[in-house]
């Protein structure tokens, strides 16, 4: 048994190591630096970021919480994809003994692994990301049918926990800093969808904006890395035909 | 012109093109059977209505498309300001459009 | 070229529809301008398709064809993606584009030789 302090099962076999290159740095400059840390049965990448951190050099900075895929907080650039380290098991990544952490692409980097998600955050309020009540507490409970259509498409949606993966695997944010990207926009078509909310005409003009919809290509890279099985294209796809109808009425 | 109306307008054209790239390659692999000759072609549309509008409708479409294309290409390798931006798109449509009206006044000009 | 987190087939399905509409718009003016050899010298357009007729040309011309099948596939299954319902064989519609492209292009140089 692996116990709970990591300590390895006690075997003749010698110990077999993994070659992990590290990006090491700030905003202005970095590099990877190498360690060598041991293989250790059902290893998740965190952990092994976490052994560097503890055995091998304190200075190491990253970003946990839950270490269970339910914060969103440890998404790095794992041999050059996207991913939550914490859902990641090392047997599934390493290659040839070796293996690659950087942190997520298109946000400043902070330190080592751990980025500035500011901008990213920013454009979720940008893309009116929020709940616009249109009755007060003494109104009665608007009824949505589970089976709608619309209720339908915002679950489809709505289990994303803004971790930053599917923000960093688009090509388009990397290309266009200005995009609101694949959560912001996933995020704000389950309000589209949600016919409480008061803020559609607003919401819409966004989506319609040099920064919204009309940028996104259907890489499906936001679908094809989200942890959460999430399919943002999806939900841009709806969008844009939203966005089209209105702008055929002239309304945005 | 806005991100939204240069989508539009590459999307509408292609729907627009969809029936006539159809036609078009069935037309390309009808025609090059037995070798192409300048007859063969100009007996085909010169004095036909049907093919000016065809050819006419086909290359306005292309122009639209095809500077929307290049335009969205550009803009994403290079940052440009929207005034040079809107420049390029013009440009190339103009070049596609002249290019393209020509070619097809040539071969339908009865 | 190919980083890691493009390495997946609707990337590969994005590149080929960009660089294949690039090639079209470079080709569209040549193509213009030989039609338009009609208006002017119909025998410079002649003598033009009768050189065109070597392997290489035709090869060429093979290949343009196919760049224009995969173009027209490909953005049929963009605007089926944006304009429809979504369909989850996203990968298997992708796969088939390029397929036709290829039939249509083969179907091109059966008739030619």
């Amino acid at each position: 048994m692996v116990g709970a302090n990591n300590k390895p099962e006690e075997t003749d076999q010698p110990e077999v190591m993994i070659e992990v290159s590290v990006w090491r740095g700030d905003a202005e400059a970095g590099g990877f630096r190498t360690y060598h840390v041991p293989s250790r049965q059902s290893q998740t990448v965190l952990d092994i970021v976490t052994y560097i951190q503890r055995n091998l050099d304190p200075e190491l900075t990253y970003r946990f919480a839950c270490r269970v895929g339910m914060c969103g907080s440890c998404g790095m650039t794992v041999n050059g994809k996207p991913r939550w380290t914490c859902r990641t098991h090392a047997s599934q990544v390493i290659s040839n003994g070796k293996l690659t952490i950087e942190p997520l692409r298109n946000m400043t980097k902070v330190k080592d692994l751990a980025v500035d998600m500011t901008p990213f955050f920013d454009k979720w309020v940008e893309a009116k990301g929020a709940f616009v009540p249109t009755k007060t507490r003494h109104d009665e409970i608007e009824a949505i049918k589970p089976d709608s259509k619309e209720r339908r498409a915002a679950d489809a949606a709505v289990e994303c926990i803004n971790c930053g993966v599917c923000y960093s695997a688009c090509d388009v944010v990397a290309w266009k800093p200005d995009y609101l990207g694949p959560a912001a926009i996933n995020r704000s078509w389950t309000l589209v969808n949600d016919p409480r909310d008061g803020a559609q005409a607003e919401r819409l003009k966004v989506l319609a904006s040099d920064a919204g919809c009309s940028n996104c290509h259907s890489h499906q890279s936001c679908a094809t890395y989200c942890p959460n099985l999430l399919n943002p294209t999806r939900s841009i796809a709806g969008v844009k035909r939203r966005v089209m109808v209105a702008a055929l009425k002239g309304e945005v | 012109m806005t991100a939204l109306r240069i989508y539009m307008a590459q999307r509408i054209s292609a729907m627009i093109m969809v029936p006539l790239v159809f036609m078009h390659l069935g037309m390309i692999i009808y025609a090059v059977q037995g070798g192409l000759s300048a007859e063969e072609i100009l007996g085909r549309t010169r004095g036909s209505i049907f093919w000016a509008c065809f050819y006419g409708l086909f290359v306005t479409a292309v122009s639209v498309h095809g500077a929307a294309g290049i335009r969205v290409i550009v803009t994403e390798m290079v940052s440009l300001r929207k005034g040079t931006a809107d420049l390029l798109t013009y440009g190339i449509f103009l070049l596609l459009f002249v290019m393209g009206a020509r070619a097809v006044v040539a071969v339908t000009m009865p | 070229m190919i980083r890691p987190h493009r390495n997946h087939p609707l990337w590969f399905a994005f590149i080929v529809h960009r660089l294949s509409g690039l090639a079209l718009v470079i080709f569209l003016p040549m193509h213009f301008y030989v039609l338009g050899m009609a208006l002017t010298n119909v025998d410079q357009l002649d003598s033009f398709l009768q050189w065109s007729n070597n392997p290489v040309s035709k090869a060429a011309e093979f290949g343009l064809v196919f760049l224009l099948a995969v173009h027209l596939f490909g953005g049929l299954r963009l605007l089926v993606l944006e304009n429809f319902d979504w369909r989850d064989w996203q990968k298997s519609l992708a796969a088939a584009s390029a397929g036709l492209a290829f039939v249509v292009a083969g179907g091109f140089l059966l008739n030619v030789v």
